[in-house]
């Protein structure tokens, strides 16, 4: 019994052994595997920030080339309201819109369908007539250049109109030349 | 924007060379003017006398184109009294009244003179203006104003002030404003409000003591009213769209004005003590340049509802709107005489803008002036003369001229332009 007890006791001594070897032999395996596995992460997931941020600037690239093209076209649309004017001209005692104007008109709402700002419609008359008659003219005069662009698509919030009558003259003189040039609608 | 009320101190000390001062010429006078001598007044006091109280009596007759008062020059002795008047000296010149008198200082000033029929060698009326020294040409033109109305019978308005927008242009060519209130001879012009921004369509409180005007001084136009003493004011608008034309009603408790923020240009009216806003006129039209009958029971104003600007009545306890002008493709902006009976306002003709007045009764329309962009008229407290402004070259300039037509001046600025010029009701003695 104490024989085969010995004996058990060795006999449990190598298989202890053994599992541990084997146990220590497992674990430097995995322990590589692991790395090997961490590696392989790491250098797929490197490809794959590699290929976002080609894919990044790519994308900016062409959101760049966008708001260039953007900036290109707003200047395009800068350079015609410019080119139209900031003034537009009426008859005497009218407010209607001539066809000048409306084409003047055309190319400044062009440029605010394609942005945000407001704009400031001021109305104008020549100095014959009463003071306080020719500050409600002027103010039907604004509102016309206002009607005339909200009907093109611009919305209403971002016109204000105001009327300075015979107020603010560009021209001093009394005649023709100095009325025809003082008979407008100032955006501003 | 930078705009500021000037306090009456502050421009009283610099009020002789203060812009816009108003030099009145007379251009045409009556045929016959009646030849009057005011002879210088007595002094009863220490110093010397504050203004020369003749002198001032003397301008407002002759600025009145009735009168053509004798010079000193011409007169062949100077009495103060009711003893030293030797009739004689006065008809040897050909002079048909003569006015004396004395002034003397207590706590207040107190003229006392009399007016002489030279003809006829009697005292046709004596009496007597008190006011403080400060006030002293006021109170010589309380002794023309009662002179004037012992010989015409329509009581005088020299003692009476204007409010006017003067207009000059800085170097840059931007417009600078002021909003002045002088004396009605011109003199002691205060300003009241300056700035770049453009002030409107000035008008009076009944009471004389404050004023309504348009400023756009927050870059939009809103009306505001000022307490002329003391230079207090108060915004009474600031709607979307126009804020124009204010007037006070005649018992001053009312404000007409016109609104454009539901739409078009239309006259309501505002309770300056509740700040309740009811809307008179209603229509796509412009309706605009309200002014008050004297019985605040209906009102005038423009509109373009026919077509063509014409003067329209609207008469407050039933909203009735009647048409008044039908004479003439423009009538607007008129201002109605303390008679209720006279209507001035801008009546054009062969495409020239003149000052005319309508007869409400007989319902005539008389042209009055001759120049071709005549504007604002405002006719006086006693409904003797019409002030407006016209053009003269590049500047702007008033003008008055006697409703009848027989009287005119020109009242230029010494520089700058003059526009919408407003006559004070009759002011209380000072």
């Amino acid at each position: 019994m104490t024989t085969k007890n010995t004996l058990g006791k060795a006999a449990a001594a190598v298989l202890m052994a053994a599992l541990v070897s084997a146990c220590s032999s497992n674990a430097a395996k995995e322990e590589a595997a692991a790395q090997a596995a961490a590696e392989r992460a790491a250098a797929e997931q490197a490809a794959a920030a590699e290929a976002a941020a080609a894919e990044q600037r790519a994308i900016e690239k062409e959101k760049a080339m966008m708001m260039a093209e953007k900036r290109e076209e707003k200047r395009r649309l800068m350079d015609a309201a410019s080119a139209a004017g900031s003034v537009f001209y009426f008859d005497y005692d009218s407010s209607s819109l001539s066809d000048d104007a409306r084409a003047a008109i055309d190319a400044h709402v062009a440029l605010m369908m394609a942005d945000s700002g407001n704009v400031r419609l001021e109305g104008h008359t020549d100095e014959r007539g009463t003071r306080e008659y020719n500050l409600a003219l002027g103010e039907r005069r604004a509102n016309a250049v206002r009607d005339y662009m909200v009907a093109s698509g611009v919305p209403a919030y971002r016109i204000e109109t105001i009327s300075y009558g015979e107020e603010n003259p560009v021209a001093y003189g009394s005649g023709e030349s100095s009325w025809m040039k003082n008979r407008r609608v100032e955006i501003k | 924007m930078a705009q500021r009320i000037t306090l009456l101190l502050l421009s009283l000390m610099c009020s002789s060379l203060a812009w816009g001062q108003l030099e009145i010429q007379v251009t045409r006078g009556i045929d016959n003017p009646t030849s009057i001598a005011i002879a210088p007044f007595a002094w009863d006091g220490l110093g010397t006398s504050p203004v020369d109280f003749a002198q001032i009596i003397d301008s407002d007759l002759a600025r009145s184109g009735q009168f053509s008062p004798v010079s000193r020059r011409d007169m062949l002795s100077l009495p103060t009294s009711k003893a030293d008047i030797f009739y004689r000296d006065w008809r040897a010149i050909a002079t048909r009244y003569l006015v004396i008198g004395r002034v003397s200082k207590g706590t207040q000033l107190r003229v006392d003179f009399a007016l002489h029929d030279v003809e006829r060698g009697i005292e046709l009326f004596s009496g007597q203006v008190v006011g403080s020294e400060s006030e002293a040409r006021m109170v010589a033109h309380g002794v023309a104003d009662a002179i004037y109305e012992k010989l015409t019978g329509i009581p005088g308005a020299f003692a009476t002030r204007l409010i006017y927008v003067s207009v000059t242009r800085n170097p840059e060519g931007k417009d600078f404003y002021r909003l002045t209130v002088a004396d009605a001879d011109g003199r002691r012009p205060i300003v009241l409000l300056e700035g770049r921004d453009p002030i409107l369509a000035p008008s009076w409180s009944p009471d004389g003591k404050e004023v309504a005007y348009v400023s756009f001084e927050s870059s939009r136009p809103a009306i505001y009213r000022q307490v002329l003493a003391t230079g207090e004011r108060e915004q009474l608008t600031n709607f979307q769209g126009l804020n124009n034309s204010p007037v006070w009603s005649p018992d001053g408790r009312f404000m007409a004005l016109v609104l454009s923020k539901d739409g078009s240009p239309d006259v309501y009216l505002l309770d300056l003590e509740t700040k309740a806003l009811t809307r008179l006129t209603r229509h796509y039209a412009i309706d605009t340049e309200p002014t008050w009958m004297p019985d605040g029971k209906s009102l005038l104003f423009t509109s373009d509802r026919g077509g063509r600007p014409q003067i329209y009545r609207y008469e407050l306890a039933t909203g009735k709107i009647e048409r008044v002008t039908f004479e003439g493709r423009y009538n607007a902006r008129a201002r109605v005489a303390e008679d209720g009976r006279n209507v001035a306002l801008v009546h054009q003709r062969d495409g020239r803008f003149h000052i005319a007045v309508f007869d409400l009764v007989t319902e005539r329309l008389t042209v009055l002036t001759e120049t071709s962009l005549d504007e604002s008229p405002s006719i006086a407290p006693n409904g003797s003369l019409v002030i407006y402004a016209t053009k003269r070259g590049e500047r702007s300039v008033l003008g008055a001229v006697a409703v009848d037509g027989g009287v005119k001046f020109s009242l230029p600025a010494r520089s700058g332009s003059v526009q919408e010029p407003a006559w004070s009701p009759m002011l209380p003695q000072q």
